[in-house]
Parts: C-alpha cells; structure tokens; sequence
C-alpha cells in the first residue's frame, strides 16, 4: 500500500505482486534449461493463454506484441481447422480453444474461418453427444466444455448437437450433484468445472442440483482457506478457479469464506521473483499464476479486471464478442 | 526388434545410424514470440524427431526415438501420437509396449497422454490382458489411491472387458485400508449399479445400507458414507426418510455430537434450541463458520417445529 507520509510502498503480506508477476510472466519462456520451458514446449498454446489472460486481468496485455503472438497463433492451424500446442504439432481441441480464446483477448476473432474451425470441433461430436479430443478418439467431459465454449466464443453453437451434448454431460452426473470425467467418474472440481460451464453457457443449469452441488463445492474449503479438488485432499490454487467459478454460476458461492480464501492464495505467491504456486512455498508456474489471479478475480480483489465464470475470459472481452 | 532397455542416451548426432537424417531446428514461426530455450539433449533429440516426423518415417529407428522423447518429456502429445502411427505398421510387440507404458507411468502416472495410449494398446489387445491390466492398475493405486487417471482406466477395462467379479471385493479392500477414501467410494457405486453380478442398485441396497450405516457409525466425521447412503436411494429419497430404523442410527452420533456441545456451549444470549437440526445447524454457524451461510440457509430451510 502506498504510504504517502513516507513517500515509498510498502508491500506487506496479505498484497497482490502485480509488477512482479507481470515481469514473472514476461521472462518465464526465457529462461534458459529451465524445466518448465523444456515441457511446455507442446502445450504452449495453453500456456500463451494462461500467461496473456493473467496480464489482460492485471491491465498489462499491451506488454506483449500482439501481431508477433498472433502470427505465432495462426501458424500452428492445420488443414483440418483445429490449432495444434505448438508449431509441428498435432491439431487438438484443447489448443483450439486456447488460440481462439487468445485471438479474443486480442479481438482479432475476424482473422478466423470460423467455418473452418467449426468444423474441426463438430467433427469431433460422437454419437452419444460426448466430444474426443482429437482424431485419436479420447473422451472426456473437459472436451465437450472446450466445444461449446468454443463454438459459443465463434457465435455458432448451433453447428453441434446441443441436446445431445447436454445430455451426455448430464450422464456423467453423480449421486453427490457432481460431474466426473465420464458416465461413473469420480466428481472432480475441474470436471465439475467443464460440465457447470457447459450447461451454464447452452442456458441448461436447471438440470443442476445446486443446493446439492454447491454443498459439495463449499466442502472443498479447508481449514488452511484455500480449495481442495475432491474430498479429504489437499488444497491447490487451481482450484480457486475450478471451484470458484462453479459456485458463481450456480449462485452459491456465499457458501465459502471469501476473506479466507483470499489470503490462501495470497500466501502462494513468490514476492520475490513473481508468480503463485499451487500452495504455499512451493513452486512457482504460470499455470498456477493464471489460476491464482482469475480466482481473485472472481473474489473482487482490487485492481483487477473482472473474469467471467464460464468463458474464462474477461468480462469486457465477452461483452465484445456478444455485443459488439 | 525395439530394446527394451533405454539408449545409452548417446547424442544421436555421434551415433552411425542417424547420419542420413539432417535434423529439423524448432520453427518458431516468422516472428518469434520469445524463442524457447533448450537443454541441449531435449533440442537435439527434439530436432531429429521433427525430421523423422516430417518425413513421416515409421521405422524401427523413428520408434526408438520417440521413446528417447517420451523420456525427456511424456507430455508431448505428438510424439505419443506417431509412436502410434508407427507401432502398427511394424507389427510391434504390444505387449511389451504396456511394459513401457508402465516404466514411464512410475514417475508420471497422472499424465493424460500416457493413459490414453495405453487404453489405445489394451484395445488392439483385448480380453486377454484383461486380468494383467487390472492387476497393474491396482499397483499404481497402491501408490496413490485416488490417482484419478488410474481410476477413469479401470472403469473403461471393466466396461470394455469384463472383470467384474472381484471387484466390490477390492472396493471392500480398499475401504478397510481407508474408509475416508472418496474414489473407492465412488468406484463401490460404480461396481453395484453397474456390474452384470450383482442385480443393480435395488437388488444391493439392504446390504449396502448395512454396511453404509457401519461405516458412518464408525466414523461419523466421514462425509462420504453419509453421501453414498444417500446415493443408495437415488430417485427414492421419501423411502430413507421414512426408514425409521436408519433414521434413529444416523441421529445417534448427532445426538452423541450434540451432548458434547451442549457441554461447551457458552453462549447466554442464544439459548440451544431444543429441535435437534435446528440446534445443530446452529451451532455448525459457529464451529464451522466458514460456511455459515450455508448452515444458517439449512436452518432456515428446515421445517418449523410443531
């Protein structure tokens, strides 16, 4: 806080590092042998996601060149519409939605076909409604979110069976009110995620328990503040998110203690050097960063741009693409 | 034939049987965003692999390299994918490749890549490993009992393959060595509503009732026996209310509960309130204040006292 009898800051304990975490992610793809940069080689697509959206939210997109990351972008799009982790990859759902999302941020959507796109996507509808991650068929409900999330960004939802797609996440619905990956899967927060996004953004919440559900979430809340995934595990930042959001879009996440949470993920950031870690003096990662950021978004920490639960994105970047 | 041990990790440069091959530099694209840097044994095993790709190269040599990469990084989706599109023109031993799998699951046993190209080889395998994969699945949750990948595995060879019979006896196996465990709870679930053995959901409720009641009795700060109780009456909620003999079992550590509360309770201003929900409820706005707002929401929610 700014202690203006003083004529310096002090950042205390119990603040968010802002510079310091906008330089951490700046520097992160440069550091040389660093391990993190030898495996995010094939999801870089994730990654350029987390790290731009984490500075959107921070106020600091403008610290990166945007043509550069949108050549890049458009680069790693195959033949068949779908954008691949990296160049020389293979196309996957799960870069596709991250590169449009990042051509969102940027509102550079008009360089897409979106036919093309749309096409990748609705060829990886199955049968039963559930969506394969890519030609090599698997699947899993973190894919039928990352479709209509998707889809709905490109303005065409219609293109895939909806009903269908409702459907099936609603059979991977468990006794708890939680969603798993597939039909019997253990109810997870980051499924749990994927299946309230997906029915939030086809209009079909109703079919959620939310008094059930929102218990379940508000049970992840430790002693510690922060959120664990599933019960008697241990808290990560992630699930900040994961959790978070879920609550917000079934209208329940009074049911946590916000101030409590606020300080776990406080306590996961390196002052040092920038960047949150999954809990306290672990690690640091920009998976994490983005995570940590995002859900203090959702808890209205100051100086913050607002996120959206279900599209991930921020809210003025979501009320561009749906009101111009 | 592929070894079945690892390179000596060699730089491929220095080995005789890659001289034909120039290997492909990372293309960042026509304006870099920041050029990742490498280790040098991951650039350059990486650059002969992006050669052999181009190429598209399904030879002995190309499946000894992909897995000299799967080494160096197991979540590298695309050199999963070609070491698939190489396996089956080679005719490989697929058995020997789940004893790969299993060598790169040891220390990465939560990577999506490497439980998906394992279901990929169990279903060119069929039945007959049947038994082999369950067994391995069970090692690995011998390590981490909820690994969750390795929990999606098992329910897809059961569904695909069959195995059932065992398995509420390893449900029952696992529980004993952690009631608290919320996938084998889940997989208990599983196994009774889903098993051609055992007559479904209403066939199994006295039993599992039993041994739900058991359980809470036992441990009745565990939240997934009281869940799965409910669970058992899915669809037919009015008939647990109404059972008075499970009623009277699960209020009695309520009521233990409350006796010591009530010996705690410190508050003059705010007398207990003589319903039992209503009085709990109350005092979890207190004890369990980080959800207060849901305890008070229950309280309000639950039906007046005559």
């Amino acid at each position: 806080m700014a202690d203006a009898s003083f004529g310096f800051s002090t950042l205390q304990m119990g603040e968010l590092a802002i510079g310091k975490h906008v330089h951490y992610i700046l520097s992160v793809e440069k550091k040389k042998d660093s391990f993190e940069s030898v495996v995010m080689d094939h999801l870089r697509m994730n990654g350029a996601y987390w790290g731009l959206t984490t500075l959107d939210l921070l106020g600091k997109l403008d610290s990166v060149n945007a043509d550069e990351v949108l050549s890049w972008i458009m680069t790693c799009q195959h033949e068949s519409g779908g954008f691949s982790g990296n160049i020389g990859h293979d196309p996957h759902i799960l870069y596709t939605l991250s590169a449009v999302q990042v051509l969102a941020l940027f509102n550079k959507l008009d360089v897409l076909d979106i036919d093309k796109v749309a096409t990748y996507i609705t060829g990886l509808q199955n049968e039963d409604g559930s969506f394969s991650g890519d030609m090599w068929g698997e699947v899993d409900t973190r894919f039928s979110y990352i479709a209509i999330c998707c889809l709905s960004i490109l303005c065409c939802l219609d293109k895939i069976n909806v009903e269908k797609a409702v459907s099936y996440i609603l059979s991977c619905k468990n006794l708890d009110g939680g969603f798993g990956c597939t039909p019997g899967g253990e109810s997870h927060a980051g499924q749990i995620f994927c299946c309230v996004g997906a029915l939030a953004i086809t209009g079909s919440l109703h079919h959620v328990d939310k008094d059930l559900l929102g218990w379940w979430l508000c049970e992840r809340q430790v002693k510690s503040g922060g959120l664990n995934g599933r019960p008697e595990k241990l808290p990560d930042v992630c699930y900040s998110w994961w959790v978070l959001s879920s609550l917000i879009m079934i209208d329940r996440v009074h049911w946590i203690d916000k101030e409590k949470l606020v300080k776990f993920i406080l306590d996961c950031q390196d002052l040092e050097n920038g960047g949150i870690s999954d809990r306290p003096d672990d690690a640091v990662d920009v998976f994490h960063t983005y995570f940590g950021v995002a859900g203090l978004s959702l808890l209205e920490y100051p100086g913050l741009k607002a996120i959206d639960p279900a599209y991930a994105l921020p809210v003025d970047v979501v009320n561009r693409i749906f009101f111009g | 034939m592929e070894s079945s041990e690892d390179d000596g990790g060699e730089p491929l440069s220095r080995l005789a049987e890659w001289r034909d091959v120039t290997p492909l530099p990372q293309d960042d694209g026509p304006n870099p965003v920041a050029p990742i840097a490498y280790k040098e044994e991951f650039r350059e095993t990486m650059d002969y692999f992006r050669a052999i790709y181009k190429a598209d190269e399904r030879s002995p040599r190309a499946l000894r390299l992909t897995r000299r990469a799967i080494h160096l990084n197991p979540g590298n989706y695309t050199v999963w994918h070609f070491r698939r599109l190489v396996l089956e023109p080679l005719n490989s031993d697929l058995d020997e490749e789940l004893d790969f799998i299993q060598r790169i699951a040891n220390s990465n046993s939560k990577n999506y890549q490497l439980w998906h190209h394992r279901r990929w080889v169990v279903e060119r395998l069929g039945t007959n490993v049947r038994a082999k994969e369950l067994h391995l699945i069970k090692s690995i949750l011998s390590l981490d009992a909820k690994n969750y990948h390795a929990w999606s595995h098992r329910q897809w060879v059961l569904q695909a393959l069959g195995g059932w019979e065992d398995e509420l006896d390893y449900c029952q196996q696992l529980l004993e060595e952690d009631i608290f465990n919320n996938s084998a709870w889940n997989q208990r679930y599983f196994v009774v509503t889903r098993s051609p053995f055992l007559g479904g959901l209403t066939a199994m409720r006295a039993s599992e009732v039993r041994y739900t009641v058991e359980a809470i009795l036992a441990n009745p700060n565990n939240e997934c026996p009281w869940r799965y109780l409910r669970g058992l009456y899915k669809d037919d909620i009015e008939s647990l209310v109404n059972n008075h003999e499970i009623s009277s079992v699960c209020l009695k550590p309520c009521q233990e509960f409350r006796d010591a509360v009530v010996a705690l309770w410190t508050s003059d201003s705010l007398p207990l309130d003589p319903d039992l929900a209503t009085a709990i409820c109350g005092i979890l706005e207190h004890v369990d204040s980080m959800r207060a707002s849901y305890w008070i929401w229950r309280k309000n929610k639950l039906p007046v006292a005559a």
